[in-house]
């Protein structure tokens, strides 16, 4: 039976509970609604959602954990002596997978039947020709293990479906069952179905946070596995960046010493675009603006952060760098061999992390209360001197949380660095060289066909872990920040 | 006019007249919300606003040293002087003049400074220390004459925001002192005080007319039977009787003063 034939008996079963339920408790109500604990709609959600969560629950976790048990039973069909030298039990074991899915393709197109597909004495090259004329992708001749444990496959998953539908249907009906019990006018449905609804709020909050886990996890294991083959202590102090790509073979250098420095120096010049330039537009528009101004002013600044990075790129390439080269290049002063430089994505990744100073210090200087102001002004200072020696002192912690949140940001970032900086692992003091980043190495890591278990690509996980902690920790400490800036005058 | 305050010479203690106020009209926008007030206020003197909210106390106390400026849409008309020199003359720097004429806000608004430096704020800013010795000397008699000083004095590095409710407001009123004004406005300066700390705040207003000209906005009666000689009572945007204090809650003139002090109006 098809899943959604599935999905939709549970559904109705839910839905005829939902009626059942309201039906029986205003019966037993005697139509004196004053006499139920709770609405009738209560009585009818409790018993739907008693009869279709945990059918559905079961349904998902089904769905999840059959492929991998059937797998689990069919791969043991298959002797290790018929597992290639150059192959691995995961890649015969994808072979029978397809050879499986060939076979319904087949059944479906009416190449095959049903019985010659379980025959365990079938000719495997007749059925392989049936296969290639159903249109099945094969790539290499079905060997008799593969052709079995295909057919195992196929029998158990027929037989996990069908148990799958039985008792799924079975836990429907069941709970339908039970809500209909309970369904009495003292019930108290109202209190079961808002603790149903908690629970939903607490479901969703947790698959965010499971997911952060998730993202974590896989991180840990692809970085101890790297470190498994190639010792931390040359990872984290190496001061040479040369992966050497699968096919040319020779051992790479993979120091993360020259990403790092090239991270903290272009985020530095950025920083230092983006701080200072952010800051005083932050304080043009809360103290100085007049609200016509700041109405205008400040939608047209936060438009900045709304474009997309890979434009910011371009703009470096294109037009920050030659025009960098015009000045510090060959023809001018002679610092600059090329466009792409720390200076011309550091520059551009300033300008992108403008809006999102000025808008977090704008927020935060608005938010000192206007007492202060007052107080400063009748004591005879003038909007300058207030400014200076009290907003701005009061609204510091905050203003240092929204930097070290920009300097996350410019951590993090990627596209500027990758069309602006070049892709050159370097240990260099000119801030006209080209340099890289880790986030940049992360994605040349990983983008073209490396072999997945070598050095030069799980480098990659460790490179996105070590970002991870940095930016976590800035993250952290930027958050314990700004909290002891809100205790203040709270 | 129907509503025009009534004057009467002080009959005893100074009588020099250190703000005079004359048709002064203040506008929110369209709204109207001072009309006409005239009045002369005494140096050395408590003098009292009172009124139900709402009334234009607060508003007209902002006129005296200029703090409407800061609102846009605010709007001042008429004639204030302090002594004979009309301070919303071109010529006035509002910042210079809110040096002169020290203002108390209705909560208390330490700076998130150190008590030293809160106190130090104003000094600083009008260049009235040459060297540390100086400004040490300034922040304790500002800190003494808040009435303040021994319960700091031995944190004066500590942040002011730290000090209880009484104890910030008492540091802003030595915050205002410090800069040695003329006049000092207080905004309803104990709303937020509990009776002991009102109590000592006071007490302090009490010791501070011996030097300065002090203006209270208050909206207990209490208080402005206790603290002030002067009393003018406010009445929808009108200055309605302005008199002694001992006259105005004993024997008010006007039906609407007498209303408002017995609690039928406010």
């Amino acid at each position: 039976m098809p899943l959604l034939w599935l999905f939709l008996i549970v559904l109705a079963i839910a839905a005829g509970a939902y009626v059942l339920a309201r039906v029986r408790v205003l019966a037993m109500a005697g139509e004196n609604r004053r006499a139920l604990h709770s609405l009738p709609v209560y009585y009818g959600s409790n018993a739907a959602m008693k009869s279709g969560v945990p059918a559905l629950l079961v349904l998902a976790v089904w769905l999840v954990a059959q492929p991998l048990v059937i797998d689990t039973i069919a791969s043991g069909h298959i002797p290790d002596s018929a597992i290639a030298e150059t192959t691995s039990r995961g890649l015969v074991m994808a072979e029978v997978r397809r050879t499986a899915d060939g076979i319904d393709m087949a059944i479906a197109s009416g190449e095959l039947s049903e019985t010659a597909a379980r025959d365990p004495q079938a000719d495997i090259e007749d059925l392989s020709a049936r296969l290639s004329d159903a249109g099945a992708i094969l790539t290499s001749e079905i060997t008799p293990p593969v052709f079995r444990a295909a057919q195992e496959l196929r029998a158990l998953s027929a037989v996990g479906t069908q148990a799958m539908t039985i008792i799924v249907v079975l836990i429907a009906l069941f709970g339908a069952l039970w809500a209909l019990r309970e369904t009495k006018p003292d019930f108290r449905a109202r209190n079961v179905v808002e603790q149903g609804v908690r629970g939903l709020l607490i479901a969703a909050a947790s698959i965010a946070i499971l997911t952060t886990l998730g993202i974590v996890l896989s991180l840990v294991f692809n970085t101890v596995e790297f470190f498994r083959l190639y010792p931390a202590s040359e990872f984290f102090f190496g001061t040479n960046w040369a992966p050497s790509f699968s096919g040319r073979g020779g051992a790479s250098d993979l120091g993360i010493v020259p990403l790092l420095w090239g991270t903290f120096y272009i985020s530095l010049v950025a920083l230092i675009v983006a701080v200072p330039i952010g800051l005083f537009a932050a304080i043009y528009l809360s103290e100085y603006a007049s609200p016509k101004v700041r109405a205008v002013a400040k939608p047209l600044l936060e438009v900045l952060a709304g474009i997309p990075t890979i434009v910011y790129g371009l703009f470096a390439l294109l037009t920050v760098g030659p025009l960098l080269m015009r000045v510090f290049g060959d023809e001018g002063l002679g610092w600059m061999q090329a466009g792409t430089a720390v200076m011309t994505a550091g520059l551009v990744m300033g300008i992108m992390l403008i809006p999102f100073v000025s808008s977090l210090s704008d927020d935060i200087i608005n938010a000192v209360p206007q007492a202060l102001r007052d107080g400063s002004y009748g004591l005879g200072a003038t909007q300058s001197e207030t400014i200076r020696q009290v907003v701005l002192p009061a609204a510091l912690p905050g203003i240092v949380g929204a930097i070290l949140l920009a300097a996350s940001r410019a951590i993090g970032e990627t596209m500027i660095v990758v069309l602006g900086a070049g892709a050159a692992a370097r240990l260099s003091l000119n801030p006209f060289d080209a340099m890289t980043t880790v986030t940049a190495k992360i994605v040349s890591q990983l983008t073209g066909d490396s072999d997945f278990a070598s050095p030069e690509a799980l480098v990659a996980f460790a490179l996105g872990m070590t970002l991870f902690v940095i930016t976590l920790g800035l993250n952290v400490f930027a958050l314990y920040i700004v909290r002891k800036y809100r205790e203040q005058y709270e | 006019m129907y509503d025009a305050p009534h004057y009467t010479r002080q009959e005893t203690g100074v009588t020099d007249v250190k703000i005079k106020a004359q048709d002064v009209q203040v506008y929110y926008g369209d709204n109207h919300a001072i009309k006409d007030v005239t009045v002369d206020i005494q140096d050395k003197t408590v003098t009292a606003f009172i009124g139900p909210s709402g009334c234009g106390k607060s508003t007209f106390l902002r006129c005296l040293n200029r703090m409407n400026d800061t609102i846009d849409i605010c709007r001042v008309e008429g004639d204030i002087r302090i002594d004979g020199d009309d301070i919303y003359d071109k010529r006035v720097d509002p910042v210079q003049l809110r040096a002169k004429v020290g203002m108390v806000f209705q909560k208390p608004n330490p700076f998130p400074k150190s008590i030293y430096d809160n106190i130090a704020y104003g000094p600083r800013i009008h260049g009235m220390a040459r060297n540390k010795a100086e400004m040490d000397d300034i922040v304790e008699r500002a800190l003494r004459r808040g009435a303040i000083w021994d319960e700091v004095k031995d944190r004066l590095q500590a942040p002011g925001t730290g000090l209880s409710g009484g104890q910030q407001q008492r540091l802003c009123i030595a915050r205002a002192v410090a800069t040695e004004p003329e006049v000092l406005l207080m905004d309803e300066p104990c709303s937020a005080l509990d009776p002991i700390a009102t109590a000592q705040v006071e007490e302090l207003i009490d010791e501070l007319r011996q030097n300065y000209a002090v203006v209270i906005v208050t909206h207990s009666m209490q208080q402005a039977a206790r603290v002030s000689q002067k009393t003018a009572f406010f009445h929808l945007g009108n200055l309605v009787e302005y008199d002694d204090t001992s006259k105005i809650f004993t024997n008010p003139e006007d039906s609407r003063t007498e209303s408002y002090i017995t609690g039928r109006i406010g």
